[in-house]
């Protein structure tokens, strides 16, 4: 039973750690190159414009949420099961997120490196 | 990739490991203090460890270079930088603290790197992106919603 519950807690770590990242990543693009921006008009500037865009608030809200459904996982299931599941399961998500949501290319070197990633961090942690 | 922008990656990973490092350094120091959302104090405790205020200013310098690295490259080139932190806890384990590392650890930090290396060696941002991205600050925010 302990089970289901790990499972339904590194479900929910996937999703919301994915849509976070998925968010973020939205919204930094609508900000523009930071680094540019803080040369020409200085760090108060940068700090403004993403904190005024409505993604990023929201990424930074399901990043919160992954943090917690992390702690509740870590209550229900092992370290060594929550960790690296999560952790590998969330490098695949967001390829095919970045994919879909952010049309982001894709191409056959990042889904291997995606694959690669996420089985290292599985033995990583056996 | 500037050099600058390197930089900005190797922050990533650099800042992410020592940061959580430290946060666990401090919370195991205070030990079976209860912290959490039900033991304020003990919440409030935790942030005056020393180890914990050290990790948590880490753990915001890593959020500040992942955010402005979203900004100029693909989620996709970003995310295996983060994982590159596994590979150094474990290269600073075995030749900082002499610790064994055994054979299956060894395949997952070559799987690791072999990704890493795999997307470093391409490009860093999908092309109509990096189009946008030059010209970003001039844009206004209504143009790029229609262009997204």
């Amino acid at each position: 039973m302990k089970d289901i519950y790990a499972w339904a807690a590194i479900g929910l770590i996937v999703l919301t750690s994915t849509t976070g990242d998925v968010l973020l990543a939205h919204s930094m693009k609508r900000v523009g190159d930071v680094g540019e921006l803080w040369q020409r008009r200085g760090v108060l500037a940068v700090l403004g414009r993403v904190l005024r865009t409505p993604t990023f608030v929201l990424g930074l809200m399901a990043m919160g949420i992954a943090f917690y459904s992390l702690l509740f996982g870590l209550s229900w299931g092992n370290l060594s099961l929550v960790v690296p599941a999560s952790a590998s399961l969330t490098f695949v998500a967001n390829a095919v997120a970045a994919r879909i949501f952010l049309h982001e290319r894709v191409g056959r070197r990042r889904w291997i490196a995606a694959l690669l990633v996420a089985g290292g961090v599985v033995l990583m942690a056996v | 990739m500037t050099f600058r922008k390197y930089l900005v990656l190797a922050g990533i990973t650099v800042c992410a490991t020592a940061g959580d490092s430290l946060l666990a350094r401090g919370m195991k120091q205070l030990g079976n203090i209860n912290v959490s959302l039900h033991n304020l104090s003990g919440l409030l405790l935790a942030i005056l460890n020393p180890w914990v205020t050290a990790g948590i200013l880490l753990l915001l310098a890593f959020f500040a270079c992942y955010i402005s690295a979203l900004s100029w490259a693909d989620l996709t080139y970003v995310l295996p930088a983060t994982s590159l932190g596994y590979v150094l806890v474990a290269l600073i384990a075995r030749f900082g603290f002499h610790e064994e590392i055994s054979p299956t650890r060894w395949l997952g930090i070559a799987l690791i790197a072999a990704g890493v290396g795999f997307v470093a060696a391409g490009p860093s941002v999908t092309p109509s992106r990096q189009h946008l991205g030059s010209h970003g600050a001039s844009r206004d925010p209504v143009s790029q919603e229609v262009k997204l």
